[in-house]
């Protein structure tokens, strides 16, 4: 029945569908994204080994702005010397390990050329552990190779098949502009999500890359500390941020000029920027929403008036004032509905479109789908009572009389 | 005792400057099984007492006994089930759902009595296939003549077997032709043993009927037996009406 009363005004349905829709595309939409987003970073974090933290000079989400960046870029770097002295001196964690960035580029094998995005990364034994890499075959790096600055590297699963596709990679050697490394192993895949490797990268002793990439200045290196339990960290963060300050020479009294960050700690810093996004969502959807109800009233109010005579009609064949007013609330209900659904429609599609673009995983946020129609269901009963209640109080001989 | 008893019924309707009083101690008795044409100049007040007649409005002062029960002080919700049980209304714009098939149409007052679906639609087709219409259920009143509509407006009076059916000028909006086709499906009903309550304007509607109550100025003016010579002649009794006090 209030199916063929929409269907009987269709221009005008549409149009009040249109707020409606747009509410519940922005929640939808905005939701799926950040679902996303939030999986990604979720999951690149469990990247980390159990117990882990990580000091880097660069916080990993910054709420300060430009002058934020500028006080960050001001920082010294965080070195190879760095490393050492929290290996010697940071006696309660379990190892402390060291990873920087060298190059991106072309790695040729005997077989295979890859693509010109390859990561070299610089790394100590410790990092293995550190970042949960496990090795397929072979070995991981040793201290020796470190000692000895050696050409030897670990390949990430990726570009091992790239290169070798039919296999055989141990003692073999890659080119990467112009130095060959021999490889001692490789690593068991990584999970990337939609296609994106997340171990597209060759790993050398970090020594190699120091002597070979140098130490230039804008690198800094990314420490890993493991501690033994979860009980230990607290304590482990204090001795780490206690001999960090001391040979960086931090005043006392001045805040870290490093970032500390774990899992926990960074999840959480992201699910609070976020909060403020979907608060803002909430916010514009419920101006759209609180306009498109208002609208639905405005529409129900005209369609109560030239619809007196069937209520006329339906009060002397037996309809209650109750008939009447349910059928008038079901009618606003199902026009938000509609409106609502293809919110949650063009809303998942679009999100999904920018979660692509952004190379995130596909998404259905399911709780904010029926989120979404539950609120349409609440404007459609909020705003439908009103023209409601006053089709079923009209009088029955009156509205029988209405031209 | 009869189906329809009313005593000194008032109805005012408070205005402005002054109270317009539609009936002025109207008292009346109908009895099961009768055809009844009620007629009075325009403003008369007939309207009116079929309004309360249906129970689509209360009296101001007065009692209206319906199959023995006084229903001129029930509430809203009470008066919408008497009109869904005991009253069938036929009406002289016919007031289908314009939207609605006949079939729909028909349902309706089944809708709101809470009879199944298929109980509905099995009832509707009988209703519809009793006033010859069993080709035409699918059809939306805009795709029916006249005739046709009100003869869907008739089989929706009836589909809960009311106790009386009132028909409000109901050949009003209709060519003379089609008028009297909708005429002898009254008499029809009324040879059945429905209970019929017309108001009309014309003599020849009215002489249908087997009484003719004359109503002037929201008072009875005359209430008559009707007598049937032969064929269509027809002529008035000089017999008063029944005391309904009787
Ligand atoms: N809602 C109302 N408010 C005020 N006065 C009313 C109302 N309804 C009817 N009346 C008055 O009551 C009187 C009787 O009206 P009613 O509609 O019953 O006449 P009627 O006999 O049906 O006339 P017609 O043949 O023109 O339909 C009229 O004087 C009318 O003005
Ligand atoms: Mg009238």
């Amino acid at each position: 029945m209030a199916m063929v009363a929409l269907a009987a005004h269709k221009l005008r349905s549409a149009l009040t569908l249109v707020g409606v829709t747009v509410g519940v595309f922005s929640i939808i939409l905005v939701m799926t994204v950040m679902r996303g987003l939030q999986q990604n970073i979720e999951s690149e974090l469990s990247g980390l080994g159990a117990n882990t933290f990580t000091i880097e000079k660069w916080p990993a989400i910054n709420f300060e702005g430009p002058s934020g960046w500028e006080r960050f870029r001001r920082r010294k770097n965080l070195s190879y010397q760095h490393w050492q002295a929290l290996r010697e001196q940071a006696t309660r964690a379990r190892s402390v390990a060291a990873e920087a960035p060298f190059a991106m580029g072309e790695v040729a094998s005997r077989f295979e050329r890859s693509n010109p995005d390859v990561a070299v990364n610089g790394v100590t034994p410790e990092t293995f552990l550190a970042r949960n890499w496990l090795v397929e075959a072979g070995r991981a790096l040793l201290p020796g190779d470190l000692d000895g600055s050696r050409n030897v590297c670990v390949l990430g699963n990726t570009i091992m098949k790239k290169l070798f596709p039919q296999g055989g990679a141990l003692r073999e050697t890659v080119k990467f502009s112009g130095v060959n490394y021999q490889i001692v192993g490789y690593l068991e895949p990584k999970g990337g999500f939609g296609g994106q490797a997340q171990d597209n990268f060759i790993l050398i002793p970090i020594t190699t890359g120091l002597n070979r990439f140098g130490g230039a200045q804008w690198r800094s290196l990314t420490l890993y500390v493991q501690t033994h339990n979860q009980d230990e960290m607290e304590d482990t963060v204090e001795q780490v941020r206690g001999v960090l300050r001391k040979v960086r020479k931090v005043p006392p009294g001045e805040v870290d000029d490093f970032e500390i960050s774990s899992n926990d700690s960074l999840i959480q810093q992201f699910r609070d920027l976020t909060l403020a996004v979907r608060v803002g969502v909430a916010v514009v959807s419920s101006i759209a929403l609180l306009a498109a109800g208002i609208g639905i009233m405005n529409i129900m109010l005209v369609s109560v008036t030239e619809r007196t005579r069937e209520i006329g009609i339906r009060r002397a064949i037996g309809a209650k004032k109750r008939n009447i007013l349910t059928q008038f609330i079901m009618e606003a209900v199902v026009i938000c509905e509609v409106g609502g659904l293809i919110g949650v429609i063009l809303g998942v599609a679009g999100g999904n479109a920018g979660a692509y673009y952004l190379k995130l995983p596909p998404v259905f946020p399911v709780d904010w789908a029926i989120i979404g129609l539950a609120i349409c269901s609440v404007v459609g009963i909020v705003f439908g009572t009103y023209p409601a209640i006053k089709a079923a109080n009209l009088d029955p001989v009156e509205s029988l009389r209405y031209e | 005792m009869p189906l329809i008893r009313l005593q000194d019924i008032w109805r005012s309707y408070q205005m402005a400057a002054e109270t317009v009083h539609a009936l002025r101690g109207v008292s009346l008795s109908i009895e099961r099984g009768e055809y009844v044409a009620i007629m009075g100049p325009s403003g008369s007040g007939k309207s009116t007492m079929m309004n309360l007649l249906g129970c689509l409005d209360t009296p101001t002062s007065g009692t209206y006994e319906l199959n023995g029960t006084d229903v001129s002080h029930r509430d809203d919700n009470e008066l919408a089930e008497i009109r869904n049980r005991e009253i069938g209304f036929v009406f002289q714009t016919f007031n289908l759902l314009a939207r609605a098939t006949a079939l729909r149409n028909v349902e309706l007052p089944m809708v709101y009595a809470g009879v199944s679906p298929d109980e509905r639609r099995e009832k509707a087709l009988v209703a519809l296939a009793a006033v010859g219409l069993a080709d035409r259920v699918d059809h939306r009143p805009n795709e029916l003549s006249g005739g046709q509509r009100q003869r869907v407006a008739v089989a929706r009076a009836l589909v809960n077997s009311p106790s009386i059916l009132l028909a409000d000028e109901p050949t009003g909006n209709l060519d003379s032709k089609t008028g009297v086709e909708i005429l002898a499906l009254f008499d029809e009903l009324a040879s059945k043993g429905n209970t019929i309550i017309v108001v009309t304007h014309e003599e020849k509607v009215a002489l249908h009927s087997r009484r003719i109550v004359r109503i002037l100025d929201g008072n009875i003016a005359s209430d008559e037996q009707v007598r049937r010579v032969e064929g269509r002649e027809s002529r008035f009794e000089g017999k008063p009406a029944p005391d309904p006090s009787a």
